[in-house]
């Protein structure tokens, strides 16, 4: 397909015709000094104010909302019978998935070698671990007694009770619990040697000391570099498979369970790709204010942008299958409950979820990410970026809603309707994740500089010694 | 401590990886063993030159690994069939594929976590003191854009002058002695 675009753009690489991962005219020097002062800086942006008041103030409506609610207990939520599972469900669900596409940048990518993935892999992996820590909060405060929540975990305690395997729900405490823990030891062993240059960097003496604790005392020596590139392909390829685990027993705690809708064998591969969709959106809603407000557009570049987007039309396209195959087997099946819901779903009271979903998660992204020039139209991307991050919660609220509220009595038929408590619970989500990376952007090297400098085109050896180098000078 | 006392080695500044690779390929050939590399980034032909192969992280991982799923799995049969029998709709007791899914997780848990703390404790780090950081050129590049190449007085070859002069061959930015 023959794209028009300026032959003269300096972001273009000639060769390839494609957006430069990385604007030309960057040395180790330069990339260095550019995201260290994001870091080390004096002068806070006052923006950067504002949205911490903005987000801790939106933050603090979990604190209210959870105080009430552990005043109370789940009775002040929507939740009831026959929809025992709302809002806490949903969220959970949507949040982790979100978490995911950090996952899939820093792991899948790096074992496929996709080097563009170096600029976007720290701030995505922030993203996965704040996305776990707002999505692990909501199976706590579900369980309605939450200061025993401990309970999950399989100890030896004086009631002699122990937790029961077969169930998902006890999956899913093993699966969260070690995406968490596998998440942040990712996130911090990439860190290490950023945090050396930091430590070296740094002016003020406490910052010295600070970046220089979490650095480890990190010196660069190759042979500790040749581990840590070992450790690094290591933890990669367990992600990997774990990424993927996370979702699928999460789409278990559904799919174990006999009810139309939810008990489906398509089910572990949808989630999967509906939560790399909603994750890869989520990044383009950091990615973009941050490349514009920190000017970061030099390293992270239309080509990033582009390839995500590409990313999410390709499992947007899974997403799509996965509801036209829900269709199909409604009525493949022959069964008369599956073919209900499924006429439930879309004509049932509760028919504008469902539209909503196939509007905001089909119609208007696997449309138009077709056009190149949309892809790399910032504008647009964000705007998509919010739409399919609400079509993916709706995604949610219409298996988990849509599939309860009217199972397979009429009699005990009912709805379910969200109260204030819930709005509060979850909207607060959003200020809590907001105001943790609006921390990790300000404290943490938000890209990784080792990283990008092996993208650097000085990192090309030449053999044969001093003779045949002579590059030396212009790089200093 | 007598180790600790005089000269940690010489350190030699270059500007580019290139230069770095060809003067450990000489240090290498003219004998020296006792020598490492610092680098802003991974450099693989560093380690090439150094003749470093051995890498134990991911034997670490493998076992790290093998321990995981043998936990949970022995966890679980004991809870299910001694420690806790429950009878769930007529199920065996011994219902291995279900406990597959965190015994599964336990094995990424637990290899996840060897490599990443094993690639630390092989390292040797936490260390926040090293002699090279009382060289202030050291903190300024090695980290940052510069390329560093350490032989050590450990070395038997090692002489102060003899070395200094083998290394001010390569055109080396400068070439300073690092005390302990």
């Amino acid at each position: 397909m023959a794209t028009k675009v300026p032959i003269n753009d300096p972001m273009i690489d000639p060769r390839t015709g494609e957006y430069a991962v990385i604007a030309p005219g960057h040395n180790f020097k330069s990339v260095t000094q550019k995201i260290a002062g994001l870091v080390l800086t004096a002068n806070t942006p006052l923006g950067w104010f504002f949205g911490m008041i903005v987000a801790g103030g939106v933050a603090s409506l979990v604190l209210v909302a959870l105080t009430w609610l552990f005043l109370k207990g789940t009775g002040i939520w929507g939740v009831t019978m026959p929809g025992a599972w709302g809002f806490a469900i949903i969220n959970f669900v949507w949040w982790i998935g979100i978490g995911h596409a950090g996952t899939l940048i820093s792991a899948i990518l790096l074992l496929f070698k996709q080097t563009w993935r170096n600029s976007i892999n720290r701030f995505a992996e922030a993203m996965t671990i704040f996305a776990v820590v707002c999505a692990g909060m909501f199976p706590l405060i579900h369980v309605g007694r939450p200061w025993v929540s401990y309970w999950l975990f399989p100890y030896p305690n004086t009631m002699n009770v122990w937790p029961n395997w077969r169930s998902p729900l006890a999956w899913d405490v093993f699966a969260v619990s070690t995406y968490a823990t596998i998440s942040v030891v990712f996130w911090y062993i990439g860190m290490i040697p950023d945090f050396g240059t930091l430590r070296d960097r740094a002016q003020l003496p406490f910052a010295k000391y600070f970046y220089g604790i979490l650095s480890l005392g990190w010196r660069g020596s190759t042979r500790h570099w040749i581990r840590y590139e070992t450790a690094s392909l290591l933890l990669a390829g367990l992600s990997t498979p774990l990424v993927l685990s996370v979702h699928t027993v999460i789409s278990f705690d559904f799919a174990v369970a006999a009810l139309a809708g939810w008990h489906t064998t398509i089910f572990p591969p949808y989630f999967v790709a509906g939560a790399v969709y909603s994750g890869f959106a989520m990044v383009l809603t950091l990615a973009i204010p941050i490349r514009k407000f920190y000017h970061v557009e030099d390293l992270v570049t239309l080509r990033h942008l582009d390839n995500m987007a590409k990313v999410m039309l390709a499992t947007g396209s899974i997403v799509a299958y996965g509801y036209g195959m829900e269709v199909f087997m409604a009525w493949y099946s022959a069964s008369h409950w599956e073919f209900f819901m499924m006429w439930n779903r879309m004509f049932g009271p509760m028919w504008w979820g469902y539209w909503l979903l196939i509007l905001t998660n089909i119609a208007i992204p696997l449309t138009t990410l077709w056009s190149r020039k949309l892809r790399v139209n910032v504008g647009y991307l964000f705007i998509l970026s919010f739409i399919v991050n609400i079509g993916m919660w709706f995604e949610r609220f219409v298996i988990v809603v849509t599939s309860l509220y009217r199972e397979y009595l009429p009699s005990s038929w009912g709805t379910y309707k969200a109260t204030k408590w819930d709005y509060m619970t979850f909207i607060g989500t959003w200020g809590l994740f907001t105001f943790l990376f609006l921390l990790f952007v300000r404290f943490l090297p938000m890209i990784p500089m080792s990283e990008i400098r092996m993208m650097l085109p000085q990192t090309k050896i030449t053999r044969g010694g001093p003779t045949a180098d002579t590059t030396s000078e212009e790089m200093t | 401590m007598p180790r600790r006392e005089g000269i940690y080695g010489l350190l030699a500044e270059f500007n580019t990886p290139s230069e770095l690779v060809f003067a450990t390929e000489q240090a290498r050939a003219a004998g020296y063993r006792r020598m490492e590399c610092y680098t802003p980034y991974p450099v693989e032909e560093a380690a090439e030159a150094l003749h470093f192969h051995k890498n134990r992280v991911p034997l670490l991982c493998l076992l790290g690994g093998l321990m995981g799923v043998t936990t949970a799995f022995l966890m679980e049969t004991w809870i299910s069939v001694w420690a806790y029998p429950l009878n769930i709709a007529g199920r065996p007791l011994f219902s291995w594929p279900a406990f597959i899914i965190p015994a599964y997780e336990w094995t990424i848990l637990f290899s996840g976590l060897s490599a990443g703390f094993g690639m630390i404790a092989l390292n040797g780090l936490p260390q926040l003191y090293h002699p090279l950081f009382n060289s202030p050129n050291f903190r300024n590049g090695a980290t940052t854009d510069k390329f560093f190449l350490c032989l050590e007085a450990v070395d038997p070859k090692f002489s102060p002058t003899e070395t200094r002069a083998f290394l001010e061959r390569f055109h080396a930015v400068s070439v300073v002695e690092v005390d302990h």
